[in-house]
Order: C-alpha cells, then structure tokens, then sequence
C-alpha cells in the first residue's frame, strides 16, 4: 500500500484532462489520471493504495471521468483536509469512500495508514487521527457500495413533497 | 428566525419551512445534460434499472462541448445521446444552440424559484434568474432522471452586498473576481453565495449571469440573484409565469456576510493556476500572450461582445496574438452578428467560431502548446484547462481581453484611447 500525497486545491482538470472526456471505460482513464501533472501515477498506481491531499480536493468540472478514472486505478480511498462538493458527492455516487480529516497534512508518503470508520478515526504509523463523519444520507449510498447499487432495489423516492400534501 | 432566498425556494418545494443543513430529496424543475457528461448519465440511469425517465419535459439536452463532433469518440457519444432523446420523447437542442448555461436560461428553463440540476459544475449560473441551481456529476444525474428529485443538503448562505457604480471599462467579471480573490478556491464549499446591493441591481441578466457563473469557482454549491423586475422581464419572455416575491427575509441568518464597493475596484486578472489568484490589471500588464479567447458561459453574451467592441475601435488585433471569439449561443451570435461586431472582429484579425465551449473545454481546439499563455474571459485557469499543463492561462473581462489583443500583451483597458 502506497501513500500518494497531494497538495490543496487538486482540481478535477488535474485529475482527469478535458481531451479524455469522451472516455468512459474506467481503466482507460486509469491511464491518464494525474496526466501532465504527475506522471508516475499512472504507471505505478497498485490497487490499494491511498491518495492523501490538502484543502479542496476535487475542486472544478463536474466530471465524474475523475473520480471513476482514481477508482479504475485501483484507489478506493481519498484522504483529505477538506473535498470539493461535486467531487466529493461523486466519489461516493462511484463507490469511493472520501474521508474527511484535518490532520491529513500530517501525513507523508511511506507512511502506513489504516482506516477505522466505525471508530470514526485513521490510524497513522500507530498514532489516532480523528475523521468527520460522513453524512447519514451519504453513508446509505456508501455501504450499498454506490448509488447506482443504492437506486436499483427503488422503484420511487420519498420526495418531501409526497408526505406533506 | 427569517430565511434565506435558497431556504424559502426549498421550503415552497417541500411545502413546510426547510433550514439550512437539512437533507431533502426535493423534486427537480428541470436537469440538464450536454455531450460530454450526458452519455454516462444515461449510462447509470440504465444500470440503475431505469425504463422511462421521470419527465422528458423537464430534460434539457443539447451538446456543446466537442461540436460538431471533433472525434469518432465524440460522434459516437452523440448519437448515443439521440437514440436516448428519440426513445425517451426528450427533446434535444442537439448542436444547433450553443453553450448549455446560455441556452439553458434564454429557452426558459430555470425561473425564479425553481430546483434546477446540470451535469457541469457550471449550472450554478442559473441563479441569475432567481432559481436555485446547482452541478452534480453523471450518476446522480442517472438517478434524477429516474426519480425526478434528488438529496440536497440545504446550504447555508453567504450574502454578498456589492454597491456603487462601476468605473468606465470596469465591470461584473472583475467584480466577481475579485470576489473570488477574497473569499478563495474554497471559502464558500456546500454554501450559496446571494448577490444583492445596488451594483447587482443594475446589472443587466447578462452581468448576473457572469456573477452567478463562477460561484462554483468559490466551492459554492449555488449563486442567486433574488428575482427582480429584470429577473421576471427576462423570464415572462419565454414563459407566462406570475411574478412573486422571493427575496431573503430581513433577520434571516447569513454564515456571512461581505460589503464591496465597486467604485473604485480596477480591472482584475486572475493569474495562473488558480481562478483566485486575481490582481489589479496593472500588476501584470506587459505580460506577452500568445492567445486570446473571448466567450464561454461566463462572458459569451453580447454584452461582452459590446464591451469589448467598445475597446477595439477600428484598431487589429496583434500579428504575435491569436484572437479567438466565440459566441455563447446561436441567439447570442445573431445579436452580436446583426449589431455589425462580427465584421468588425473579423476585420481585426479574430478568428470568429460557431457557438461552443470552444477554449474553455480544453479537448476541443484552440489548446495550448507547452509554454504558450493564454488570457481568456472563460472561468478556470487551472493548469492543462486549455491544453498543455506547462501553459499558463490568465483570466479577465471582455475589455480586457481586446485591449491585450490589441497589443499582444495584458493591457490595462482603461489605457486604450
């Protein structure tokens, strides 16, 4: 498992650049994740691994190529200070966990990082770092695994217009 | 306690008072989706057992991004997305409209006190005509054209109070720029940003659109101009709605709340990487670029077209500068055509496109080779947004830009005679 750190404000152009749009196959994108901006990523990327970073992660373009193509590399968590909203909504939606803690610019690459969720904390190197719960709404879609796996046992939603007529 | 205008527009749509921080899954007037984040929203509407969409009639459809298709991949994308339009009875603006944001308000889709999604962060510009919208990604743009509705977290709100008048060849984008520059990348992430005071007020929808647009370019989740006479003018045009009033309640509860005076703010440019890194004009006058892109969702209207007509005079662009203009939407490019601007921009040297994202997309045309710098009037100058990530981008208003493109270097426009 491999720590890979980034700094604030990753914007989704970063992660995923405008000219690979009209790809979706998750492996391909894998391809050019971080392309022009880190390019070792993509050729050494080993599922398993986590990507750390700063303030604002995911921030910019809606496109949802960023989180799938982080996801098609094999990462399935994302450490940060702080997330954009869209990408944040977006990595869940794909079945990414986003962890949310204040103290990840404590953490280095090589360190080795271990994620507690029920206990509501990341153990790293043997030290507790405490994680911001994710939203009770959001956690549904996170252990159904995606909202897709969420949205196909629904036949209709509970509009909140529906129980107030 | 009062409430905010965003409160109040979620209250209507689930017919009980609704605070900031709640979770509801509201009803959607309408969704858009464009070319390049439609087809995998299709995608997960099937995959999540999806037949009929909820409502065609809410679906907003047309592509933008790569048009007329630049690649097989796009052309392929795009008949996906016709063969979906045909089957599911949506109707599809196709490629015949231009920029989604643009169309999107000038067909009518988001009026005030309306729950509008898009899948393109940019959506947030619909607040410019009182709605509450926000950008999603693909998949829950899957589900919410399955369900017709989805979860919203209902954001705070941070109002920003801008008054006075604004200096000749000084205006909204700077405004919003230098917004942006206070307030940061993420300063206001999962809030909504409402833009009120005097200066707002006598802005055109054009200058609104331009504000609202970057709101997402702070982290907000919405911007929002509260619907005035301007708003319904616009929106009466396209659609016999009744006005009402929709504005935040006087003791309503602010998680901020900023005061600018525009009477004195200068040209802002944003420098590279980063669309809050905005400084006066001059501090980086002199800088030699090689391209100019006038256009986008955030400055693509005729309105700018004018501001930056005013400037170019009867001057040319620079031979060392390549002047790209692209207008919002085929109703944009007919304004800014019929007024004589087209002719005049081409006899300049400028290289006039059809309506499209164009630049702004950074996959289309018009990239950036590795050291190359451009100054555009779109919104992101995030390193590799034009093309190459050893290229710089620099943002600025549409007199701005034809001031530089004048003299193949960032010009203050308030110099230009």
């Amino acid at each position: 498992m491999r720590i890979w750190k980034f700094g604030d404000n990753v914007d989704t152009d970063a992660i995923m650049p405008g000219r690979y749009l009209s790809i979706y196959d998750p492996h391909e994108l894998a391809t050019h994740a971080f392309e022009g901006i880190r390019d070792e990523f993509a050729l050494e990327v080993k599922p398993g691994d986590i990507i750390v970073a700063g303030k604002n992660f995911g921030c910019g373009s809606s496109r949802e190529h960023a989180p799938i193509a982080l996801k098609g590399a094999g990462i399935t968590i994302i450490i940060a200070e702080s997330f954009a909203r869209i990408f944040y909504r977006n990595a869940v939606n794909v079945g990414l966990l986003p962890v949310v803690c204040h103290e990840a610019g404590s953490i280095v690459e090589g360190n080795s990082v271990m994620v507690d969720l029920t206990g509501g904390h990341l153990i790293v190197e043997g030290k507790t770092l405490p994680v911001a719960p994710i939203p009770e709404f959001l956690m549904k879609i996170v252990t159904s695994g995606g909202l897709v796996e969420y949205a196909l046992g629904l036949e209709e939603v509970p509009v909140c217009t529906a129980s107030h007529r | 306690m009062g409430a905010t205008v965003v409160e109040k527009i979620f209250s209507m749509k689930c017919h009980r008072d609704v605070s900031a921080g709640e979770v509801v899954m509201a009803p959607v007037d309408n969704a858009m989706i464009h070319d390049i984040t439609g087809p995998l929203a299709i995608q997960k509407f099937y995959e999540m057992g999806g037949k009929r969409v909820h409502n065609p009639e809410r679906i907003t459809m047309l592509f933008d991004h790569q048009v007329p298709a630049d690649s097989l991949e796009a052309a392929e994308n795009q008949r996906y997305m016709r063969n979906f339009a045909k089957e599911q009875g949506i109707f599809n603006y196709d490629i015949r409209e231009g920029v989604c944001h643009q169309v999107t308000m000038e067909m009518g889709k988001a009026a005030p006190g309306e729950i509008i999604i898009g899948a393109d962060s940019h959506t947030c510009m619909y607040g410019a005509g009182g709605a509450f919208a926000t950008g999603i990604g693909s998949t829950d743009m899957g589900f919410a054209l399955k369900f017709g509705a989805l979860y919203f977290r209902v954001p705070e709100t941070i109002r920003v109070t801008a008054n006075g008048v604004f200096k000749k060849r000084v205006g909204p984008k700077d405004l919003i720029l230098s917004i942006a520059a206070d307030i940061g990348a993420d300063g206001a992430t999962y809030q909504a940003i409402e833009f009120v005071g005097d200066t707002i007020e006598g802005m055109g929808m054009a200058g609104r659109m331009t504000c609202c647009n970057m709101a997402i370019e702070m982290g907000a989740k919405a911007g929002i101009v509260p619907p005035d006479n301007i708003t319904w003018d616009y929106i009466r045009r396209m659609r016999n709605i009744t006005p009402f009033p929709l504005k935040s309640d006087n003791d309503a509860s602010f998680s901020e709340e900023r005061m600018y005076d525009v009477t004195n703010l200068s040209p802002q440019v944003a420098e590279p990487h980063n669309v809050d890194l905005g400084v006066d004009v001059t501090k980086v006058a002199g800088k030699k670029i090689d391209q100019v892109f006038i256009g986008s969702c955030t400055n693509g209207r005729f309105e700018d077209f004018a501001e930056a007509a005013e400037v170019l005079g009867d001057r040319k662009f620079s031979d060392t500068t390549r002047v790209i203009i692209i207008p919002a939407s085929r109703q944009e490019y007919l304004k800014t055509l019929r007024a004589g601007l087209i002719e005049r921009f081409v006899m300049a040297g400028a290289l006039v496109e059809a309506p499209c994202c164009g630049p702004c997309m950074g996959g289309a045309f018009g990239l950036l080779a590795p050291g190359e710098v451009s100054l555009s009037t779109s919104n992101r100058n995030f390193k590799g947004r034009q093309g190459s990530t050893e290229a710089s981008v620099y943002l600025c208003s549409p007199a701005t830009a034809a001031a530089s493109g004048i003299y193949g270097e960032i010009t203050d426009p308030r110099e230009v005679e």
